[in-house]
């Protein structure tokens, strides 16, 4: 075929390059609103999604993990009774003050683990190692927040909760959704920094023994532990981000942004391309006076709607990639995996294309005689 | 010999809100192989809406229209494409050629509606070009041409679906005597020497000599028709010994 949609669609450089942009801003709003969502959903359940435990046993009707309430330690027997748990720990995942060496305070959550569990550790470390939280007062954060903490570098020592800690490692990675960052530390510590009582949990993780039917087990600890809930790690999970997500509005709003993006893309693509249809209205009306069906004339707008989406989307995505990895050091962080870039693609070409539809009205009612005129 | 264009009882009414325009009121013709016919009349005789309704272009209100023995009336929007492709070559005023296209790749694009292949079509419109004298501007583009050169490139493509029919609206309307000239030889061979039927709208009558039979068009109907003599010198603007025409 000769190259008539390709040359149309590159005879108009400025027309090419506002349809373009249209696209970039498109992909890249999508990207950013899209990569926003994934990377606050991931933010909003780390905790748990990295816990290695298969349940969670919380006070009755705990809608997310940033709202525990408090129940007695003892129930940790119970639990580690009912048959098919091979492990169980308590847990505790709450807000405290951390005070800075300037005087000024920060909100943290504060996650006590017993440090000689696998369950619930700090991950992705990067200096220091989990082992030293068994040294009094010790503390891991995230080097994300080093700054907002007011944090150099290990072994310097700070206030939570009225009592010392000293940090003894950084993570990498470690996002909280809220403002507060995590802050881990040994059980004991978590009790001191969040002014819990001695004989109080907020949480108990729970380790299915191998072979065993954790649905059976939730049920069984059901039956034994009295007063409480019984989640499975993904229930739990999927609780919490549904909360911080959608409860609170925050996903909705992203999500509508990407919309908007979509719409901004498909209005200016459409307009661009019905634009150029309209210029070439008579070269169309020419081709279908040579013979040519309406499904002809149909593949070269299309065409030419395809390759703007490939240019806009490669161009797109070159840009989303230096703002993907700009945010890496920033508060919210835009994650892009690879599934989403390859959705991106048929996203794009489908709104381009859906977008060139507009334009087959027009050379569908193409006047004939239009090309009789001189 | 059965004709290639054969029009019987054509009328054409268009609708305009409440009162209806009829442009053809009883056209009967026509028009067979190796012939070169000539539509004249004054604006708004429908001379055009003759033309578009024998190439399958409009729609016909009543009568019948058989294109290569086929009865195109009542056909279905969606086959008359076909017609035009196997059957009809089109040559316009404007020359209706694709800008972003070389006159190579103008040529090809006929081809392809042909489904040629690139390979074939590429030599296919090389040698039509050839034929039209032009196959030095296989590459050029139609901005870099002459009106005569656009024109010829225009034939070469209208003869690449290899149509026993060319339909022309005023083919030498934007171009100057000497150049009008060519093309009028190039359609008078496809004609005479190629069996084409040649029907061609004009109000030039420079170019009447040409004409194997003029048709008048007025007010939609034949006002007359005749295989052409000598051209009387009231009707033309120069004289031209070898054609005329004689009105009833």
């Amino acid at each position: 075929m000769p190259p008539l949609a390709q040359r149309n669609l590159f005879h108009d450089k400025v027309r090419l390059t506002v349809t373009l942009t249209g696209i970039v801003f498109s992909v890249v709003l999508i990207v950013v609103q899209l990569g926003l969502f994934i990377g606050f959903t991931t933010a909003t359940s780390n905790l748990i999604d990295h816990s290695g435990a298969d349940l969670w046993v919380t006070s009755k009707n705990v809608p997310y993990v940033e709202q525990g309430v408090a129940f007695s330690e003892r129930k940790l027997n119970q639990v580690r009774a009912v048959e098919g748990v091979a492990d169980a720990q308590k847990i505790i995942a709450h807000w405290t003050q951390w005070k800075r060496h300037d005087g000024g305070q920060e909100s943290v959550q504060v996650v006590g683990i017993n440090v000689d569990d696998a369950m619930e550790r700090p991950w992705n470390l990067v200096e220091g190692n989990v082992e030293d939280l068994k040294r009094p007062d010790a503390v891991i954060m995230d080097e994300l927040y080093k700054q907002k903490l007011g944090v150099a570098r290990v072994g310097e020592v700070f206030e939570i909760g009225g009592y010392r800690a000293r940090v003894v490692g950084f993570t990498h990675g470690i996002r909280s959704f809220t403002t507060s960052p995590y802050v881990f530390t040994s059980f004991k510590n978590a009790q001191n920094f969040t002014k819990m009582r001695e004989d109080q949990t907020l949480f108990i993780l729970v380790k299915v023994a191998p072979g065993a039917n954790p649905e059976q087990v939730r049920r069984a600890l059901l039956d034994r532990v009295k007063d409480v809930d019984v989640l499975t790690n993904a229930q739990f999970s999927h609780m919490t981000t549904f909360y911080w997500m959608f409860t609170t509005g925050a996903g909705v709003a992203v999500l509508i942004a990407a919309v908007l993006g979509l719409i901004v893309g498909f209005v200016v693509v459409a307009q661009t391309i019905y634009a150029t249809t309209v210029d070439h209205i008579r070269e169309y009306g020419t081709l279908k006076a040579m013979g040519a069906p309406n499904s002809y004339v149909y593949k070269v707008i299309m065409k030419q709607a395809a390759i703007s989406a490939v240019i806009g989307y490669v161009l797109g995505m070159i840009v989303s990639v230096f703002v993907v990895h700009g945010s890496e050091k920033g508060g919210a962080a835009i994650l892009m995996p690879t599934s989403m870039a390859v959705g991106m693609f048929f996203l794009t070409l489908a709104m381009c294309v859906g977008a060139a539809l507009v334009s087959i009205n027009k050379v569908t009612r193409i006047d004939p005689a239009l090309v009789f005129k001189g | 010999m059965q004709a290639a264009i054969s029009v019987r009882n054509l009328t054409k009414k268009y609708d305009e809100g409440a009162v209806g325009t009829l442009a053809l009121r009883g056209i009967d013709l026509d028009v067979h192989r190796g012939e070169l016919l000539m539509l004249m009349g004054p604006s708004g005789s429908g001379k055009t809406t003759l033309l578009s309704i024998m190439g399958c272009i409009l729609a016909a209100t009543s009568g019948s229209v058989r294109v290569a023995g086929r009865e195109v009336v009542g056909l279905r929007e969606k086959d008359l494409p076909l017609i035009r492709l196997e059957h009809i070559g089109f040559v316009f005023q404007g020359f209706n050629l694709f800008p972003t296209l070389t006159a190579g790749e103008n040529v090809e694009l006929m081809l392809d509606l042909k489904k040629a292949s690139a390979v074939k079509a590429n030599k296919r419109a090389q040698e039509l070009l050839d034929q039209v004298g032009l196959g030095a501007k296989y590459g050029s583009f139609p901005a870099d041409l002459s009106g005569g050169q656009k024109q010829r490139v225009a034939i070469a493509r209208a003869l690449a679906g290899d149509p026993e029919i060319i339909l022309a609206d005023e083919p030498t309307a934007a171009l100057d005597s000497h150049t009008g000239r060519n093309v009028m030889e190039m359609m008078s061979e496809l004609a005479h020497k190629r069996e084409r039927a040649v029907v061609i709208v004009t109000h030039d009558s420079r170019v009447l000599s040409f004409a194997d039979r003029i048709v008048k068009i007025e007010d939609g109907a034949i006002a007359a028709a005749e295989e052409t003599e000598m051209v009387p010198a009231g009707l033309l603007a120069t004289n031209l010994p070898q054609a005329a025409v004689a009105l009833a």
